[in-house]
């Protein structure tokens, strides 16, 4: 058996949260799929727009689609068999337990730094020990070094833990897409184990 | 005294310190904070009426906006 069937095997039973299903969420998501991560709970309430298309994993054709509608679109093109909730509402304290309870790992994608703020309090106070993945700090381009990962309890941050977005340093393409990944790969270390543990041999 | 501030040791100034205070000795700059004593969320609201002690374990999380 090769690991990558291993890895998916292992992962055929998981479920993974995605709330928000921008540019951090759909690129996220994507990742998680092709790997096989077997259910994933997506959450957004917005539509996809033109602007979107620099960073987000959605198609020209998909404009004026609900995102969760698109993004389990696509996931099904990489992956039929990947089970996908899909969830198109505005996430908050209420509804945060409610949607994602299921999930192994609560992955955070939103844009604004209040709805970080908010699911970072809400699964703290509710959902205690649950682990979360956040994306902070993302803006521009460039400064690789800068990017990487801190760990507090069951919160963890990925992102240059700087930068915000703003005119001059829009959120594009190729560092959301580290972000992205970056989460989707603290996702896969936390249900599978760190790798040097010896948990990728088994 | 000693805390533990961000998963890391740090001495502050004895006395009456609440997480306010430290927030201001520690020149956290940032809007949006999140903030927690010993695993326990402190609402921005409560930060000036929950007092620090000898020991405790302080978590100091900031966010901004991009995603």
């Amino acid at each position: 058996m090769t690991n990558d069937h291993h890895i998916r095997t292992r992962l055929r039973d998981k479920i993974v949260g995605i709330a928000g299903c921008g540019g951090l969420g759909s690129n996220c998501a994507v990742a998680l799929a092709r790997v096989g991560v077997g259910r994933l709970v997506i959450a957004d309430f917005d539509k996809v727009e033109v602007s979107n298309l620099n960073r987000q994993y959605f198609f020209a054709d998909q404009v004026g689609m609900p995102k969760v509608t698109a993004l389990r679109t696509n996931i099904h093109r990489i992956d039929k068999d990947i089970m996908v909730d899909s969830h198109e509402l505005i996430l908050n304290p209420d509804n945060i337990p409610e949607v994602f309870n299921d999930c192994d790992v609560i992955v955070e994608a939103f844009d604004s730094a209040e709805m970080k703020l908010m699911i970072v309090e809400t699964v703290t106070e509710k959902m205690p020990g649950k682990p979360l993945v956040c994306g902070v700090g993302l803006a521009g381009w460039g400064e690789n070094n800068d990017i990487g990962m801190k760990v507090f309890d069951n919160v963890y941050i990925c992102g240059d833990h700087l930068r915000e977005v703003s005119p001059d340093f829009p959120p594009i393409a190729p560092r959301v897409g580290i972000v992205a990944n970056m989460e989707a790969n603290q996702v896969l270390e936390i249900l599978l184990g760190k790798m040097n543990d010896g948990n990728n041999t088994q | 005294m000693e805390i533990t501030l961000n998963n890391r040791k740090e001495t502050i100034p004895d006395g009456d310190i609440t997480v306010a205070d430290l927030i201001r000795f520690k020149n956290f700059t940032f809007r949006l904070l999140v903030t927690k004593v010993n695993g326990r969320l402190v609402k921005k609201e409560a930060r000036d009426q929950v007092y620090i002690r000898e020991g405790d374990d302080v978590t100091v999380l900031h966010l901004i906006s991009g995603g």
